[in-house]
């Protein structure tokens, strides 16, 4: 019997499971590998659980998403975060800092029809998770690798390395050293497949935090090359902005 | 360490250079593609030249800790800049390859090496060095790595003595420049008086001395032997930087050292510094399987001692602060390398202290070690 797979949706975008089927050339191959047995973006028809593999995205936003991850924890033999917002708590959480009610009522004209938490957090605050996948989005070819080494019993070959290791395998220019352009990387995991200093551009954190992430050292190098608070707060605030290591500095430049 | 030998210089002449392109034209028909340091995306890297146009004539870098701007230098000169990022390690040691493939028949097939017969324009000395460092840590022993060894032996080495330094510079201190002493196929001078502009050739091999004999040039003098000399030693006197001696012993007392506390404040664990120094030579192997595991592959890429994966061994990371990892690489490179194989690991290029993007600096850490095991 085939391996069954589920895809679920919570806060979030719908992009990383986009990224599932953006992988054109391996779909049939998945769809050979396992059964799709619960995937909404894809097909209305749906399987009960249990399941093999649930990849899992989105945040945890709402009170009913609260209780439906715990279900799918229940269902599910292994459980994969996709993205920013599984993982992180995604853009979203930009309002864990501030007041809520006062958010709704800036952006909603019926602010009490608007049934959310407080807080955004990822899906690792709720339930045991077995594997992440970071990005906004996630890379195809991270995903491709986790659900085949999951699928074998292997260690997914997915590095926790920093952005810059990334940049120095592909040979590319250092764009804070070349160019004093404020650079999240040396404080960010790598996996994007070096998409913003290839072409000129800092990295901005989608990947979140690597291990040991020294965001002080880092800013203190970024205020040195002129960056002032708000950009220093910006680039540590943009969608992976409630990481911890990641929040702790933007707290510090806000205001 | 001991790196100068007598000069293996059998023939120098001296050429125009206008000439440049004679050069590239006869190590073509030598049977070589030809490469050398190309500006690109405000950094240099080495590339395959068409013509020696493709130089960054007249650039140099203006490069600090923290910092590598390529800026315009005071003359027209081919070879006033230093050193590209990675120098040439990623040609003789690719950070990522495949190894082999295997089959469901349990066949397994290794990947065949590619390795044209490539040479190399403008080799500095602290590289030709580090091209040392790795064939040592690759060729001696009893475990030969063949797909460095047969990359290493396609490369024609076409070394050039460095002129000027780049503030990051310390080969002079690390005794492997700036001046060749050996180890090339043919080494250049570059000498600029008012409006004469040539370059004193010099072979180093039998076939370099076959490339040299196909171009026309007068016998060198001893005048431009000696502005050469000159030019080297002057290179030598304006480096700011240096490494102190003694600090492979200095290293093995400074375990417990409170500094290493103070380096992991400002270290951001990023790896930049081992994958820009010419001799870190550590990998790690990744498998990969298709999803019907009907295949499976091996692949090697460089890593990191700054990784916390690096030293995952059973059941944990064994260095998971920072200072740790920090300690590990400058002991191994400058201390425990003496030990392992007989040299030093570290051959004063700066690359490290250039491309760290907070711009720690390895002589700086050396001294600060060395003035806090004094005080202790």
């Amino acid at each position: 019997m085939k391996p069954r797979l589920a895809v679920w949706k919570f806060s979030s975008c719908d992009g990383c499971q986009l990224t599932l089927l953006d992988c054109e050339d391996e779909l049939l191959d998945i769809a050979e590998a396992v059964e799709i047995a619960y995937f909404l973006e894809a097909t209305r028809t749906t399987r009960a659980g249990p399941y093999d593999v649930s990849l899992v995205e989105g945040s945890i936003s709402t009170a009913d998403e609260m209780e439906r991850i715990q279900q799918i924890r229940r269902d599910s033999r292994i459980l994969i975060t996709i993205g920013a917002c599984a993982t992180a708590g995604g853009i979203q959480a930009l309002r864990n800092s501030r007041d809520h009610d006062a958010l709704r009522a800036s952006v909603y004209p019926s602010p009490q029809f608007i049934e959310a938490l407080a807080t955004s957090t990822p899906i690792a605050d709720h339930v045991t998770v077995d594997f992440e996948l970071r990005g906004c989005p996630i890379d195809k070819g991270q995903l491709l690798e986790a659900i085949t080494a999951l699928l074998k019993g292997r260690k997914p070959a997915i590095p926790d390395y920093s952005q810059c290791t990334e940049c120095k395998l592909a040979g590319t220019a250092c764009v804070m050293v070349t160019k004093g352009i404020p650079c999240l990387g040396p404080v960010t995991q790598g996996g994007c497949g070096n998409l913003c200093p290839q072409v000129g551009r800092g990295c901005y954190g989608c990947f979140g935090p690597k291990e040991n992430a020294n965001t002080g050292a880092l800013v203190a190098e970024m205020a040195a090359l002129g960056a002032d608070r708000r950009t220093i707060r910006d680039l540590f605030g943009g969608f992976t902005a409630s990481a911890p290591a990641f929040a702790a500095e933007r707290e510090r430049h806000d205001g | 360490m001991d790196r100068a030998a007598a000069e293996p210089v059998d023939r120098s002449i001296v050429i125009p250079a206008e000439s440049l392109d004679t050069l590239i034209g006869a190590l073509r028909d030598g049977g070589y593609q030809v490469w050398g340091a190309q500006e690109r995306d405000g950094a240099l890297g080495l590339a395959p030249l068409a013509a020696a146009a493709d130089l960054p004539r007249g650039r140099v870098e203006a490069a600090e800790a923290g910092t590598v701007r390529l800026t315009d230098g005071p003359r027209p000169a081919y070879f006033d800049h230093t050193l590209p990022m990675q120098g040439l390690k990623r040609m003789v040691y690719p950070a990522r390859e495949r190894l082999y493939a295997a089959g469901q028949a349990m066949s397994l097939e290794e990947d065949p090496v590619e390795a044209p017969p490539i040479a190399v324009l403008g080799v500095r000395p602290c590289d030709l060095a580090a091209l040392d460092t790795l064939t040592a840590v690759f060729e001696s022993g009893p475990f030969v790595d063949d797909r460095f060894r047969q990359r290493r032996a396609a490369l024609f080495l076409v070394a050039v003595n460095c002129m000027r330094p780049a503030a990051t510079c310390f080969c002079a201190s690390m005794n492997t420049g700036p001046r060749a002493e050996g180890g090339f196929d043919l080494v250049l001078d570059e000498v600029m008086e008012g409006d004469r502009h040539v370059f004193v050739v010099a072979s180093g091999s039998a076939r370099g001395r076959a490339v040299l004999d196909a171009l026309a040039g007068e016998e060198a003098g001893q005048a431009d032997r000696e502005a050469a000399r000159a030019g080297s030693q002057a290179c030598a006197e304006a480096q700011r930087r240096h490494m102190p001696d003694g600090v492979a012993a200095l290293l093995k007392q400074s375990y417990d050292d409170p500094h290493w506390a103070n380096v992991a404040e400002r270290c951001l664990s990023c790896a930049n510094c081992t994958l820009v120094c010419p001799t870190c030579f550590c990998s790690t192997v990744e498998d990969r399987s298709s999803l019907d595991g009907a295949e499976a592959e091996r692949w090697r890429r460089w890593d990191s001692c700054f990784g916390l994966d690096f030293s995952y061994l059973h059941g944990g990371a064994v260095r998971t602060e920072t200072a740790s990892r920090y300690r590990q690489w400058m002991t191994h490179k400058l201390s425990h390398w003496h030990d392992q194989f007989g040299m030093s690991g570290c051959v004063g290029c700066g690359r490290c202290i250039g491309w760290c993007p907070v711009g720690i600096d390895i002589t700086a850490e050396a001294q600060a070690l060395a003035a806090s095991e004094q005080a202790a």
